[in-house]
Formats: C-alpha cells, sequence, structure tokens
C-alpha cells in the first residue's frame, strides 16, 4: 500500500515549518502509521525517498520508539500499565483476566484479529489507577466489570 | 488549603476555552509584559521569584534563561518538555488538559524572555488529548493575537508547535529530546556544549518542564515577591504533589514546597487503605531513594529531601502499604529502567538487564548468598559512570529498598522465595471514584 497523497502534502508542510526538515520524521511516522495500521518496509522507503534518507537511517528511527510499529496489530490495541502505581492497584490482576478472557498472551492477537494485548510501562494515569489504553482512548480507574463493558462494545461495533 | 497557582482554576471544566481563561484573568500577564517590560525585565523577575525547574533537577529558570547568549541575530528556541513519563507523575498531563492556556502563556512569556520565534512543546505520543486541547489553545490564542505576528502590536512574533514523541521514556532527559526533536533516536547527547549554547538545531536553547512554565504568568502578574512568599526560601512557590499508590484518594495535590510528606499522605490523600499500615514512599517517582514511615516528617522541599538521603524529583509520590513487597516493587521499577534504556552506554544497558535478572530469581525463589552484594556492586558500578543521568536514576530502586529493606532481600534468599506474590490478594481492582474515559480521538 502507497502512502496517500494527502498524507505526503501533510509531511511536506510540517517539514517546511521547522528550520529542519528531518524534524518531520517522527510525525511522518506516525502518519503513516495511522493509514496503514503498522510501518511495512515498503513505507520506510517512501518516508525514507521524502527526506532524501536511506531506509537504513529511517529503520533506526522507528525501531527505537515503542508506539511505531513494524508488524501489523489487531484492530484494536489493548495496553495494560503494569508500572508501580497501576500494579499496586491491581493491574497485574486486570492482566491475567484480560489474558484468560482474551484466550492470548500479551503480545498476541486474538485470532479473529480483533485485539491485540499488550503491556506498557507508566501512561501518566496513576493517580486514577489501574489504567488501560485502547487505542487512543484512556480507560482509567478500571475495574473487571468496566473493563469488560468496554470490551464488549468494541467487539460488538 | 493555601495559595494554588498552577492548578488553581483546574476544577472548572471551562478552564481550557480562552473566554473563561482571560475572563480570570488569563493573557493580563503577556499584555503586561509587552507594554510595559523588556525581555531582561522579564529574565530578571523569574531570577527574583526564585523559581527552579519542576521536571526534576531543581535548576535555578532565570539563571538557565541567562545563559542565552545576547547576540539577537542568532537564532534560539524554547523547548517545552511535556514527556511526562517519569512513573508516579501525572500533573503536566492535568495542567495541559485542564488548563492549557496557562501553559501556553507561560510558553509565550518565557519564548519573549529569550527571544525565541519558535517554541516546541515535546508531548508524549499517549498524551493524545492533552496534545489536542494544546492544539485547541493555540488556534484560539492566535485567532486572539497573543500568537502569531506582531503579538499585541508589539512587534514580536511567535510560532508554537505541538510535537507529539512516540513512546520513549528517556526523551525526557532534555539532550535526547532535541534529538528527536531532529528527527533521530532518542539518545542523549554529550554535555557540553549544554543546550544553552548548542541545542536545537545547535542554535542557543531552552528547556522547560511543563509546570515550569505554567508558573511564569503568576510571576509575571503578581511579582516575584509575591511567589517567593509561598514556599520556602530556598524552594520557593508550590509543587504539584502527584500522590499514587495505597492511599485512599489518590491525585493531584498542589501544596507550598515544603509541605510536610505526612501531610500531603495523610491529611490530603486521607491516609493509607483499608486501615494498613504505611510501609513504604518513594518521594519523587522511582528515579529517587525509598524513604518509609520513618520520613513522614521529612518536608517535600529540594533541600530538605535531599538532606533525608533522597530527592524530590517531579513529586510523584508513591505509596506502598504493609502487603507490597519490597523485592516485587524493586523489580518492577528496574524492569521499568531496563525497559527504557536508550542502549547507548555499556553501564546502563548492561546494568539495568542484570539488576532485573538478579531481582527476578530473588523474587522467584532462586537466590543466592551474596546476591545482594552483587546487586549492589551493578549500582556502583553504574553510579556517576553512565553517559546520562538515567543510569543513576535506575538505581534508585534497588539502593532504596536494600538500605531500608535488607532483611526482607535475605528473607526472599533464605525461605526460598517471596511472602507474598500478590499485591491486592488476588483480586480484581474495584474503584469507589467509578470508571473515567480519556478520548485520544
Amino acid at each position: 500500500m502507497m502512502l496517500s497523497e494527502r498524507a505526503r502534502e501533510e509531511i511536506i508542510k510540517t517539514a517546511e515549518r521547522f528550520p529542519e526538515r528531518r524534524t518531520a520524521l517522527l510525525p511522518a511516522l506516525r502518519l503513516a502509521q495511522d493509514e496503514q495500521g503498522y510501518l511495512s518496509s515498503q513505507v520506510l522507503v517512501e518516508v525514507a525517498a521524502i527526506f532524501e534518507l536511506t531506509p537504513a537511517e529511517v529503520e533506526a528511527v522507528a525501531s527505537f520508539y515503542t508506539m511505531l510499529k513494524r508488524r501489523p496489530t489487531g484492530k484494536h490495541l489493548i495496553q495494560v500499565c503494569t508500572n508501580l502505581p497501576c500494579a499496586l492497584s491491581g493491574a497485574g490482576e486486570l492482566l491475567d483476566h484480560l489474558k484468560a478472557r482474551l484466550g492470548i498472551g500479551v503480545g498476541e492477537t486474538t485470532p479473529d484479529g480483533l485485539f491485540t494485548l499488550e503491556t506498557v510501562e507508566c501512561l501518566g494515569s496513576c493517580g486514577t489507577a489501574p489504567v488501560v489504553q485502547i487505542d487512543e482512548d484512556y480507560h482509567e480507574n478500571l475495574s473487571a466489570e468496566a473493563i469488560e463493558a468496554v470490551l464488549a462494545r468494541l467487539a460488538g461495533g | 488549603m493555601g495559595e494554588k497557582i498552577v492548578l488553581r482554576y483546574t476544577d472548572d471544566p471551562e478552564q481550557s476555552d480562552i473566554a473563561t481563561y482571560i475572563r480570570k484573568g488569563g493573557y493580563q500577564a503577556l499584555a503586561r509584559a509587552l507594554k510595559e517590560l523588556s525581555p531582561e525585565a522579564v529574565v530578571d523577575l523569574v531570577k527574583r521569584s526564585g523559581l527552579r525547574g519542576r521536571g526534576g533537577a531543581g535548576f535555578p529558570t532565570g539563571l538557565k534563561w541567562s545563559f542565552i547568549p545576547k547576540d539577537p541575530a542568532l537564532p534560539r528556541y524554547l523547548c517545552c518538555n511535556a514527556d511526562e513519563g517519569e512513573p508516579g507523575t501525572f500533573k503536566d498531563r492535568e495542567i495541559m488538559e485542564k488548563d492549557p492556556h496557562e501553559l501556553i502563556e507561560g510558553i509565550i512569556l518565557s519564548s519573549y524572555a529569550i527571544g525565541a520565534h519558535l517554541a516546541v512543546i515535546y508531548i508524549r505520543g499517549e498524551f493524545a488529548y492533552a496534545a489536542r486541547q494544546l492544539e485547541k489553545a493555540i488556534r484560539q490564542a492566535t485567532a486572539k493575537g497573543y500568537l502569531g505576528r506582531n503579538i499585541l502590536g508589539s512587534g514580536y512574533d511567535l510560532d508554537v508547535a505541538v510535537y507529539r514523541g512516540a513512546g520513549a521514556y528517556i526523551c525526557g532527559e532534555e539532550t535526547a529530546l532535541l534529538e528527536s526533536l531532529e528527527g533521530y533516536r532518542g539518545q542523549p547527547r554529550l554535555k557540553p556544549p549544554f543546550p544553552a549554547t548548542a541545542g536545537l538545531y545547535r542554535k542557543p536553547t531552552v528547556i522547560n518542564n511543563v509546570e515550569t512554565l505554567a508558573n511564569v504568568p503568576y510571576i509575571v502578574l503578581n511579582g516575584p515577591e509575591a511567589f517567593a512568599a509561598i514556599g520556602t526560601s530556598r524552594s520557593p512557590g508550590t509543587k504539584v504533589f502527584c500522590l499514587s499508590g495505597h492511599v485512599k484518594r489518590p491525585g493531584n495535590y498542589e501544596l507550598p514546597m515544603g509541605t510536610p510528606l505526612r501531610e500531603i499522605i495523610f491529611e490530603h490523600g486521607g491516609g493509607v487503605r483499608d486501615g494498613k499500615q504505611l510501609k513504604a514512599i518513594i518521594p519523587g517517582g522511582p528515579s529517587t531513594p525509598t524513604f518509609t514511615a520513618a520520613h513522614l516528617d521529612v518536608n517535600m522541599d529540594f533541600e530538605s529531601v535531599a538532606a533525608a538521603g533522597s530527592m524530590l524529583g517531579s513529586g510523584a509520590v508513591m505509596v506502598m502499604d504493609e502487603t507490597a513487597c519490597m523485592v516485587w516493587a524493586a523489580l518492577r521499577l528496574t524492569e521499568f529502567f531496563r525497559h527504557e534504556s536508550c542502549g547507548k552506554c555499556t553501564p546502563c544497558r548492561e546494568g539495568t538487564y542484570w539488576m532485573v535478572r538478579l531481582l527476578g530469581r530473588i523474587e522467584a525463589g532462586q537466590g543466592q548468598d551474596g546476591d545482594i552484594e552483587l546487586l549492589l556492586d551493578i549500582c556502583d558500578n553504574m553510579a556517576g559512570k553512565c553517559f546520562c543521568p538515567f543510569g543513576d536514576a535506575a538505581i534508585a530502586p534497588v539502593q532504596g529498598t536494600v538500605k531500608h529493606f535488607r532483611e526482607e532481600y535475605q528473607g526472599h534468599i533464605r525461605r526460598g522465595g517471596c511472602w507474598r506474590h500478590e499485591t491486592t490478594g488476588g483480586r480484581l481492582p474495584t474503584t469507589d471514584q467509578g470508571p473515567r474515559v480519556t478520548p485520544g480521538a
């Protein structure tokens, strides 16, 4: 899949806003991922061409940041914070519940391709722990019932 | 409750709208500064206020600004460090989500003070809602003439950009942040040169934390004396303490610098949950050594916390009750540091890895005599020997817990395992506050 024309224009606009074009590389990778779900080798080559970089230089950047995915994920990405404040508030038990409920381990995707389960480090929601980020939404003060309701809604939609 | 500054209006759901912000006196500091004060005078006000960086290091803000070379022909930049990632810290997020104009006004004033015409807010990638709130605030401020060309007819121009990170704790380290902003892997740079002389695009750059910048409008509007009247003489102003863990009322509490830990945990946080006993406190995020119940009378300001053997850090106060295992807690936090080590220097990359291996085997019941000494030896081989401050931070969980809870480590090795595997007794979480959703898009 090629990058859309709209994405290319957006990348060039961002590049022109800053004194050095390469500042737009990270936004470009985020944009490519938003459009395609993950960063394929092909899209890295395309992005590299826009910035007149080698694909290896772009790969070096893409592989550094945990939010940039080099492999496809499920339709919904479930990220359970397991850092200390969440862990003190039951995140470990919540993670076990999700593993059992979805029948997958951390880093795996359900066979229907709907959910990928991951653990993450602190999401900055420690006053409303435990927190699970699903796609871009934060679900805070989570209880077992609340996460069930969210999963049911996502599976239905 | 005393004087509040940065979270003064965050209870108002309309506060993020510019009309509400202006009605409560917002952008008056900017109007005053552009009309009456030279950039040097703004630097001087902030210097006299005694404001110190709220990101963790506590460096005097006005002094930092004064390191920027005077040559007006040289481009210079302001970077707002909004890469809030220190576990237990969630104050900058609240400021950005609920009172984004306060930060924007602080950024405009600070940029004016150092003569910058481009300011970049580097916000952690996960904070989608906060980034959207900032974008909206920037659009509103631009429409009202507080941003853009010829601000309020003063001839001063400023462009503010929101730049979203992509998941890397190390980008909160100021030179790693600059690398990331320039489109590279977020690995720290060697200092010197310091950012004040060679920062973003190798030009003079000031990097300040969100909470630091959000204090600036108050200082300009009310004067440095009003600010300095709050808190202690060497740590003036307020501090947002992020209270989390086993307390009844976790959350952000903005209190005068020097507020005793006991007051924060018991008076504001309601004390320890479920009638349990307090066991350990991490006073300023996992980069700061652990305290015990014996430290409750420590005053939370830069000097007092340092004198008691830890650091104020980001003000992330994490509370653990008697059910929390200290080896488990140290393991969890050291796993975090291993995950976030950027891999640039050997002591940090290898040290965090081996500390996790050792802690993991002690916790799993395979600890051996000498493991505690080996852990401390790794700490010794990292302390002061890593490329950036991350290495010194990464040893705090092990050093702090071994110092105060060595017998718990010994017990694990002697008995062959942890005395408790679940911190919530295996119960699924239940909260009285009810679920909350912060929509990303």
